[in-house]
């Protein structure tokens, strides 16, 4: 006897519930009673929750949690191939961003990248010192033979950092032009952010083949993008009022308002918001390796898969030494943008 | 004396979610408090006819919440009005569409705020040249106007620098040199001294009429200091709660006061410094002997000065070499005391 079975005798639905026609599933608690002889009691104390799985047990009509799971992932599979259909086009570019940026970062020799990089670096921050930090850290890495993964990394965040930056930059400036917009996109926009990590991956590795770089490159993208949006639409909700009203006053169009006026005035805070995507995207890269994204990320989870200590820590510190520089030069071109415009 | 510039018709402005309908109400006849009270709505502006001439500085006084920042905005449409006409040069301003409203904010009228406004990343120059840059001219066509309106403001060498290396003051001769270097003919100030020392204050408003007299603009300009209103006006509105309580000649306020709101505000000011000879004189009869002769122009403070203190006698009052009329002393000492006090 199942805990509910007076739920549905009471209200008649008995019947109903026969129709199903299929013997209930048999618990082990049933089975175990079944072998002693006796029939199964639950004192008031183990009384469960009415919850799907035990009014199953006294009615087969109602369904079972496992059966929800289970439809979730037969609608995903049945939309998956229009999906895909509709997606894989979209996405294509990124793929080949992904593996263009790859492939030269890969195949020109490392004398022209890393002066490149000391070069973007001094054009960013404009500090000899931060160049000299970059310049060892970039010199260290590849001295222990790390260069490879870290130029890798560095590739495919700088090609995520700039799509995110594509895009969030104008979502933002669109989300600050409407409230009812902004009201529709902040729940997006935090529930992007706090889903798990993991959880992106796994609609998207039935989505896309495991081997395509746009499956990092989409997750990586859709973890990163928040700060960027949210920053660009604070940014220009705190333009100054009044500074506003002088640019109406002169006559200023609203093109000319955007482009002169509040894009230049929140420049600080989509900085501020470019450096924590950056950021974010180094975090991601790392739990993409998990999904074939090349670079210190897959030293790290070599490390963790056959226990290889040393390879795991030197590929994290790697990570740690990327974090510092990618942020220390971002934040100086946001000191140099502050220092510009302090009122 | 010129034509009227700007002509403000049977203006209201309703602050509130359903300002039309409370435009019904106060038709009915209802009052400010009542329409708060009762609809939620508040009546910033209630029935403004003003005529702002060619030439002349206007100036709208009032508290603050009185409605005259709201009142200048309506001017060049930063806020639309519940009801009501708004002149340019003979055109009603809210008949003009986006792009006619632009263009007439860029070149027919240029304004300078209270808290500068300046913009933050531009230089000094590029900020002067705010309007011919939105217009959309070349850097040749601009540069050197503004360069001579930033010297002219007393920014000679500044040009370069970035607002904020610049004091207040300094800030708000770059806001000046940028409404003049629109070539608008019509300028809107909103407070804008307000926010000064008072040192700098009075700089900047001798800077002012000094410009104005060979400018000739015509100046909208807000305060809600009466002894700023009455150095500076041609025409004086004096606004209570949304309502015009007095318009007119300064001195004619002062010497006339027709409110009890009006006789309190000026029973502070210095009347000595403010009220001019033309103001009291009498015509002239060729009976009396005069013991001197004063100018038409001079405020009552200069006179005294002139005088020596002397109280008595009978001044013959000169404008421009002729003889324009006379004054008794003790007409004089007589309009230094407010005729009627609304309490004490």
């Amino acid at each position: 006897m199942a805990s509910y079975d007076f739920l549905f005798d009471s209200t008649g639905l008995r019947d109903w519930c026969d129709q199903a026609g299929q013997a209930k599933t048999t618990s082990m608690a049933d089975l175990l009673a079944q072998t002693k002889g006796e029939e199964v009691t639950v004192s008031a104390w183990d009384f469960p929750f009415p919850s799907l799985d035990a009014l199953n047990e006294s009615c087969g009509q109602v369904p079972e949690t496992r059966d929800l799971t289970r439809g979730l992932e037969n609608g995903f599979l049945a939309i998956k191939d229009t999906l895909r259909f509709v997606l894989d086009p979209i996405t294509e570019p990124l793929s080949w961003l992904l593996d263009g940026a790859l492939f030269i970062a890969e195949s020109t020799p490392w004398w022209i990248i890393i002066p490149l990089l000391l070069a973007l670096t001094y054009w960013v921050a404009r500090s000899w010192g931060l160049v000299a930090a970059v310049a060892a850290s970039i010199c260290g890495l590849a001295f222990i033979d790390h260069y490879e993964y870290a130029i890798q990394t560095l590739s495919i965040i700088f090609v995520c950092a700039a799509i995110c930056v594509a895009l969030g930059v104008p979502i933002g400036i669109a989300m600050s032009r409407s409230d009812r917009l902004q009201r529709i996109s902040l729940p997006v926009l935090d529930m992007l952010q706090t889903l798990p990590t993991f959880v992106y991956l796994i609609p998207l590795i039935f989505l896309f083949s495991v081997t395509e770089s746009k499956l990092y490159g989409i997750a990586i993208i859709m973890y990163a993008i928040v700060p960027v949006i949210r920053l660009t639409d604070l940014g220009i909700r705190l333009v100054d009022k009044d500074v506003l009203e002088a640019a109406q006053a002169f006559g200023m169009t609203p093109r000319q308002k955007l482009l002169k006026v509040q894009i230049p005035l929140a420049l600080p805070n989509i900085m501020a918001g470019v450096n924590q995507t950056i950021m974010m995207s180094l975090a991601m890269v790392v739990i993409a390796s998990l999904v074939s994204a090349p670079g210190l990320g897959v030293l790290v989870l070599r490390g963790i898969r056959s226990l290889e200590l040393g390879v795991g820590l030197v590929a994290g510190l790697g990570i740690v030494i990327l974090a510092v520089i990618l942020d220390r030069v971002t934040k100086s071109a946001l000191a140099r943008v502050n220092a510009a415009q302090t009122r | 004396m010129g034509e009227a510039m700007i002509s403000i018709r049977h203006l209201y402005k309703v602050f509130g979610e359903n300002p039309k309908e409370a435009m019904a109400l106060v038709h009915q006849g209802m009052g400010k408090e009542e329409l708060h009270a009762e609809n939620g709505h508040v009546l910033g502006l209630c029935d403004i006819n003003v005529d702002m001439r060619e030439g002349e500085i206007t100036v709208i006084m009032g508290l603050s919440g009185s409605g005259k920042s709201t009142l200048i905005r309506h001017v060049n449409r930063l806020i639309d009005p519940t009801e009501g006409e708004v002149l340019v040069q003979g055109e009603n301003v809210l008949d003009y569409d986006e792009e006619r409203l632009r263009e007439m904010r860029r070149r027919q009228m240029s304004m300078v705020f209270q808290h500068f406004a300046l913009l933050p990343h531009r230089t000094v120059l590029q900020n002067t040249a705010t309007a011919p840059i939105v217009r959309g001219e070349p850097f040749s066509s601009y540069d050197k106007n503004a360069r001579n309106w930033l010297e002219r403001v007393g920014l000679g060498g500044y040009e370069e620098s970035y607002p904020h290396h610049l004091s207040g003051g300094m800030k708000q001769r770059v806001g000046i040199a940028r409404a003049l270097t629109s070539d608008a003919p019509t300028m809107l100030m909103d407070e804008a001294f307000s926010a000064l020392d008072p040192l700098i204050r009075t700089d900047m408003q001798n800077l002012l009429l000094e410009l104005q007299v060979e400018l000739n603009k015509t100046i909208v300009f807000i305060s809600h200091d009466l002894d700023e209103a009455l150095k500076l006006a041609d025409h004086l509105v004096i606004l209570k709660d949304g309502v015009v309580v007095q318009q007119g000649e300064p001195q004619n306020i002062l010497l006339n006061p027709e409110d009890d709101y009006i006789v309190d505000f000026i029973s502070d000011i210095n009347r000595a410094r403010v009220l001019r000879v033309r103001s009291i004189m009498q015509p002239f009869n060729s009976d009396v002997t005069v013991v001197g002769a004063i100018d038409r122009e001079a405020t009552l403070e200069q006179v005294i000065a002139q005088t020596g203190g002397e109280s008595r006698g009978v001044y013959s009052v000169m404008h421009e070499g002729e003889t324009v009329g006379q004054l008794d002393m003790r007409d004089l000492l007589r309009a230094l005391v407010p005729e009627k006090r609304s309490s004490v």
